[in-house]
């Protein structure tokens, strides 16, 4: 409804701006420097060299060997390629373990192996208690002899809540089983030493850390079997066929640059100016809760619900005042139910259809925060005085039951 | 983002007549809490038998604000028998239309309507009857039915918008996928009927005739102890006598014309003229 006036852009979990410095580095890709870098000529050499230099920054960024990384076009390409490729280096282990709130990417994945596999797979999906976090026992009590492999996010894009990874790869290293980690939300906003972190697989999205769209990343550790998922030229060493997505590479390569260089702030001042607005939000706002865990989580996400109502209706109020943000409603996906992370979680149908996602970035000001503390009080007042349920919670009513949602299960 | 129309905007944010009616003549209320979007909707009948006043309140997303606003626009002015007649098409319309994944926000408006009437005339209310096909949102398989045949729809996932059905757990597919089978099978029966041809020899009309009375009218008749015999058809006149506790029924000659004469002019031919053949 807004136009393209004044954006107050809280919705970084969904996409981030591109920096300003990698369009700078990216552009001349585009324009005067457009040769193929596996060409043998000097012209198409010299960009062959940035993106090896582009390489290099990404390992940086991860603690990782420049050879071990491979470009993909998304996060989504990484998670698939990951997953398939320990399939096939264990045709004879027929079982995954993930969790319930998997990103779409890993989780309707795994739910659809059958289809693409040709061989029935078990999938063991490990529940999240109220704040969103994994009981480790019964991971480790799920791990069997069958495991092909393990596909565990490092933190969730809903709630922000941070998986123990570092303990789990190793739980799964220990036992023999190759682990993958959906790292889409962590790479950028919190540190990440593969040289400390035993995993075998791990998934980047370029536009989740102001990277444009289209360019993803599969880390693969050295030695680990792997079986490529696009199968054409001898590009990334044979492991994905393909000419290389150059401009995004090379960005990508700088905004790993400088997610080192704003790591410190994204976990200090980013942090700081998402907890005012989570105790704003929730000191303000009656009948609002937090979703996730408190301390094991992104310094940039909060989730909050708001009690009988509804997040669509909450959004495009926002999004008058250009306010972005998103909610795990089911109204704003297009299905009839609302978010399976929250649903994992236990959330009551009271707060899941009315929770909102705000995630920051270090282009936030604190001057937004304190826009969205003054506007979003009275749109949620607007929208309870036309609850049926508001008035009803007073005589401690919650509407009627007649639909019994098998969400719930 | 959702593709809404300005109407749909301006009923969402400016919502018409949000609240309660303190005494009213009716009230309707679907949808809950789980279900991520309910209405409560109330109206007022002037002197005149027409709404003079409608409220609500709806828990929703911006579709289901706004369809809920139209409806209490739409009936204002109205009788009720007005009023029953507008459809889940008509308050799409009124809004310039829906999101086709948001028509179940319409369907919505248009039950609250039905529920707030039967609620005012002490009717149970027809749609609640029916079989309850998904168990997850609570949809009968007389709403399903009654959306297949209102907006011509084909799929399951139409049907999931427009009533929501089948949207939670997905285990009534099969079932919904038999409904529309069964109702598309069902209209083409009756446009068959339509097309058939209008000019009947006599006897072709007895036939037609006697069929209907036996497989339709004589066991509705035959529930209440009554009975009916064709005594002759002569052009478009069709004699009847009433047999058994139709006699001396008061309200037989209703029936003869509002239930026998009204299934013989569907079936049959939409001429003829039912009379009763007084000895």
């Amino acid at each position: 409804m807004s136009g393209n006036g004044a954006v107050v852009y809280m919705d970084n979990n969904a996409t981030t701006r591109v920096a300003p410095e990698v369009l700078a580095a990216m552009l001349p890709y585009f324009g005067e420097l457009y040769g193929n870098p596996s060409s043998m000529h000097t012209f198409g050499g010299q960009v062959g060299r940035v993106v090896r230099q582009a390489r290099e920054q990404v390992a940086a960024l991860l603690g990782a060997h420049a050879e071990e990384l491979i470009f993909t076009s998304c996060g989504t390409e990484s998670d698939s390629t990951a997953i398939l490729s320990a399939i096939q280096a264990n045709p004879t282990k027929r079982h995954i373990v993930t969790t319930r709130v998997e990103h779409p990417a890993v989780k309707n994945l795994c739910e659809n192996l059958d289809k693409l596999t040709g061989h029935k797979h078990k999938i063991t999906q490990l529940p999240v208690d109220r704040d969103g976090m994994l009981d480790l026992d019964r991971y480790e009590e799920s791990l069997t002899e069958e495991t092909a492999i393990v596909s565990v996010m490092w933190a969730n894009n809903e709630t922000g809540v941070i998986f123990p990874i570092a303990e789990m790869a190793a739980i799964a290293r220990s036992r023999g089983i190759l682990f993958h980690t959906d790292a889409v939300q962590a790479v950028g906003k919190i540190p990440i030493d593969l040289g400390q972190v035993p995993v075998d697989f791990l998934s980047i999205s370029g536009h989740k850390l102001h990277a444009p769209k289209g360019i993803g990343v599969l880390y693969v550790r050295r030695g680990t079997p792997f079986a490529p998922f696009l199968i054409g030229g001898h590009q990334e060493k044979g492991r994905r066929g393909g000419t290389e997505n150059v401009s995004a590479i090379i960005g990508l390569g700088k905004a790993c640059e400088l997610a080192a260089v704003h790591l410190e702030e994204e976990n200090s001042r980013v942090r700081r100016l998402r907890d005012k607005l989570e105790e704003g939000l929730l000191a303000t706002i009656p009948h609002a809760m937090r979703n996730g865990h408190k301390i094991a989580r992104l310094p940039n996400t909060t989730n909050v619900s708001f009690e009988y109502v509804e997040g669509e209706a909450i959004l495009l109020h926002l999004d008058r005042f250009g306010i972005c943000a998103s909610s795990g409603s089911a109204c704003t996906s297009g299905s009839l139910e609302p978010s399976h992370v929250l649903r994992a979680m236990g959330v009551p149908f009271t707060a899941a259809h009315g929770s909102i996602r705000f995630s920051l970035s270090i282009y936030n000001t604190e001057a937004e925060v304190d826009f969205v503390l003054e506007k979003l009080p009275g749109i949620i007042a607007k929208l309870r005085e036309m609850s049926p349920f508001w008035k009803g919670r007073h005589s401690g009513q919650t509407g009627s039951s007649q639909c019994k949602c098998s969400c719930s299960s | 983002m959702w593709e809404y129309t300005d109407k749909v905007k301006d009923h969402f944010l400016n919502p018409r007549n949000v609240g309660e009616i303190d005494k009213p003549s009716g009230v309707g209320e679907v949808g809950s809490l789980a279900c991520g979007d309910a209405l409560t909707f109330y109206f007022k009948l002037g002197e005149d038998g027409r709404i003079a006043e409608a409220k609500f309140k709806t828990f929703g997303c911006a579709s289901a604000i706004a369809s809920s606003s139209a409806l209490t626009e739409m009936v204002l002015g109205k009788t009720l028998e007005e009023a029953a007649k507008i459809t889940n098409e008509d308050l799409a319309e009124y809004l310039g239309g829906l999101p086709k994944e948001k028509m179940h926000c319409s369907v919505m408006g248009r039950e609250a309507l039905e529920a707030a009437i039967a609620n005012y005339s002490g009717l149970p209310l027809p749609m609640a009857q029916g079989e309850v096909v998904c168990e997850c949102f609570g949809v009968t398989d007389l709403e399903i039915r009654r959306a297949i045949q209102e907006s011509n729809l084909r799929t399951v996932e139409e049907v999931t918008n427009f009533t929501k059905a089948g949207g939670g757990c997905g285990n009534c597919h099969e079932r919904i996928e038999e409904l529309i089978r069964e109702v598309r099978r069902e209209s083409r029966v009756e446009e068959a009927a339509r097309l058939r041809p209008k000019r009947l020899t006599t006897i072709q009309k007895i036939k037609m005739i006697e069929d209907v009375l036996e497989r339709e009218i004589r066991p509705a008749l035959r529930k209440d102890g009554g009975d009916i015999e064709l005594i002759d058809v002569d052009g478009n006149f069709v004699l009847v006598s009433l047999r058994g506790a139709c006699v001396s029924c008061a309200a037989s000659q209703a029936t003869l014309k509002e239930y026998v004469e009204k299934k013989l002019r569907e079936q049959v031919l939409d001429t003829l003229v039912v009379e009763e053949d007084k000895p």
